[in-house]
């Protein structure tokens, strides 16, 4: 099978956001793989190993992010694609994003593409099922199962906490929920094998893409903090009166009950 | 300058979502004056649900009634709503941020080729611009966004834009569109329900969670009676679901749902920094947890130190007498 895995690289979930000139700053924070999109390449490493063929790991972004697709690499992805933008964009969306990629499967030939279900920074949950439509790939989100035999793909899908059982058929573009696999930590002989594994650099050049056919449709004015909440009542005495007392802020104070 | 929007309202167990009628709310912004056109599928006859949706303030309304759409699927429904995109040409299309919502904007937005702002907490219309403000970072920022080009696109949060108030008294028509739906390469075989009483975690109005402090399965009872006088779903810590005391489907935070409840009531959480990027924006928030040093009460308007298996159960008795008395 013919795998592809769309990856991203986003800040840890443990860093706190600060804006520096109205954008998120950068400097200092780690970064990670977009941790749905960890769901994705595991799956797709376990396809493999069942069905035979290739995994290749592809993400749009800058230099740093050879960081993150050498990992995928270590956890056992066979090759990896950077699309290198740091040049062309100042700005894009999920058009652009999926323009790019759409021009890029263009000779690929892919059985199955895995992607994160959402990423969690922007979190728009868009790219997957739009360049689904791009490719007229079967597609199918947040799924928490697979298991693919010839052509056809039995699914599992979370719905708002439900489970969906489907059928469908290959080519197909899913993405991970959590609960799908529990993604293995690279190995040491792993992290020595990525290091000669295929790391592919590509620009827009490349994929005959010009500045303007990317432009964004979106545009964001302005990014801020919420207000840092303050620490609320703690309140004080038997158990039986903090539990009357916080009914009482319930519903008169707080005007929620 | 006046824009038609369609609103694509969603049914769910027979009913109409209400975040659909919020989304009608949201059109109003959004068409500075210009015809609301609600949109409807499904398999059963509709006509009374697109009453529902003129009387929430649409100014007509469009079903597409068919077997396929018995069940959602991405292409039956994208075909259905891109006939009536096609008929309608409109300036915007607005729908809530639910499963289905997800699902099919993007593919939607990618047939016609436009942009589409996900997840929108809130809209607003300053000079000619429709500004949409949204979570970033799982709520650790919010960014204000516009369309630039095309149509305005956009999927609301439930819970957070309010819907107008229901009036009979708003009339306008109902039609239905005829649409063959084809070649659906993917069937639904089952749907296994494993949600709590039907109230859906991203949009109770009132969420109980539980962390690693409910000890076990059973642990959850306290909450799950909590929840119930109070009309609300219960929800859970990564902590939680990774002790396997309950299903990942309940896991709020950066990694699982990001809700905005009127009252979140966190019970033995202890409030990392993930847990509180998927909550930390509800409207009151009231901790319970026997550790007063904990995270959680940073985040709180109101907390308890004590044991949750003793005060839960003392709230819930306080009020249901309340609710008795009321």
């Amino acid at each position: 099978m013919n795998i592809y895995v769309l990856m991203k690289r986003t800040f840890d979930t443990e860093e706190k956001i600060q804006i520096d000139g109205g954008r998120i700053e950068e400097e200092g924070a780690e970064f990670i793989i977009n941790p749905y999109d960890e769901y994705a390449i595991e799956e797709a490493i376990q396809l493999r190993d069942e069905h035979g063929g290739e995994v290749t790991v592809v993400t749009i972004g800058e230099e740093e992010s050879e960081k993150q697709l050498r990992t995928a690499l270590a956890m056992g992805a066979d090759k990896a694609v950077l699309i290198n933008t740091e040049d062309d964009l100042e700005e894009g969306d999920q058009y652009t994003t999926v323009k790019i990629l759409e021009a890029f499967f263009e000779d690929k030939e892919a059985d199955l593409i895995l992607a994160g279900n959402v990423a969690i920074d922007e979190a728009s949950g868009q790219v997957g099922p739009r360049l689904a439509e791009r490719l007229n790939f079967s597609c199918a989100t947040t799924i928490t199962s697979i298991s693919v035999d010839g052509d056809k793909a039995q699914i599992e899908r979370d719905v708002e906490g439900d489970v969906e059982k489907l059928e469908t058929s290959l080519p197909l573009l899913v993405t991970c929920q959590q609960g799908l696999n529990e993604p293995r930590y690279p190995s040491l002989p792993g992290i020595m094998k990525a290091k000669k594994k295929p790391l592919e650099e590509l620009e827009l050049d490349d994929l005959d893409l010009e500045e303007d056919d990317v432009e964004a449709k979106t545009k964001t004015i302005e990014i801020y903090l919420p207000p840092e909440k303050e620490a609320g009542k703690v309140l004080e005495g038997e158990v039986d009166d903090q539990v009357k007392e916080l009914v009482s802020l319930l519903q008169n104070e707080a005007k929620v009950l | 300058m006046s824009r038609k929007v369609l609103v694509i309202g969603e049914v769910r167990e027979g009913a109409l979502r209400n975040v659909s009628f919020e989304a009608i709310a949201a059109a109003k912004t959004m068409s500075d004056g210009g015809e609301i056109v609600g949109v409807l599928c499904g398999s059963d006859d509709l006509t009374n649900m697109g009453k529902e949706l003129i009387y929430y303030g649409a100014d007509r309304v469009v079903t597409v009634q068919s077997d396929q759409l018995a069940s959602y699927t991405s292409e039956g429904y994208s075909q259905a709503l891109m006939a009536v995109i096609d008929d309608e040409s409109p300036e915007g299309i607005v729908m809530g941020h639910t499963a289905i919502g997800k699902d099919v904007t993007p593919k939607l937005a990618s047939k016609i080729e436009t942009g589409l702002i996900s997840d929108a907490v809130n809209i607003e219309e300053t000079g000619d611009n429709i500004v949409f403000t949204r979570p970033i970072y799982s709520g650790k920022a919010f960014e204000k966004k516009i369309i630039t080009d095309g149509l305005i696109f956009a999927t609301i949060r439930p819970n957070n834009i309010k819907a107008l108030d229901r009036d009979e008294g708003r009339s306008g028509e109902v039609t239905a569109r005829e649409v063959d739906i084809k070649d659906l390469r993917t069937v639904i075989k089952d749907v296994i329900r494993k949600s709590t009483e039907g109230v859906d975690l991203s949009e109770a109005n009132v969420i109980i969670a539980g962390g690693r402090g409910v000890k076990s399965e059973d642990g959850f009872k306290p909450l799950e009676e909590l929840a119930e006088v109070l009309g609300g779903a219960v929800g859970a810590s990564r902590g939680a679901c990774d002790a396997e005391y309950c299903d990942y489907s309940l896991q709020i935070g950066q990694t699982g749902k990001v809700v905005t409840p009127d009252l979140y009531i966190a019970c033995g959480i202890s409030g990392a920094i993930q847990h509180l990027a998927g909550m930390s924006n509800s409207k009151v928030i009231v901790a319970i947890n026997k550790d007063p040093e904990a995270n959680i009460f940073n985040v709180a308007d109101y907390g308890i130190v004590g044991d949750l298996f003793d005060v839960v159960p003392k709230l819930t008795e306080e009020i249901k007498q309340i609710k008795v008395n009321a």
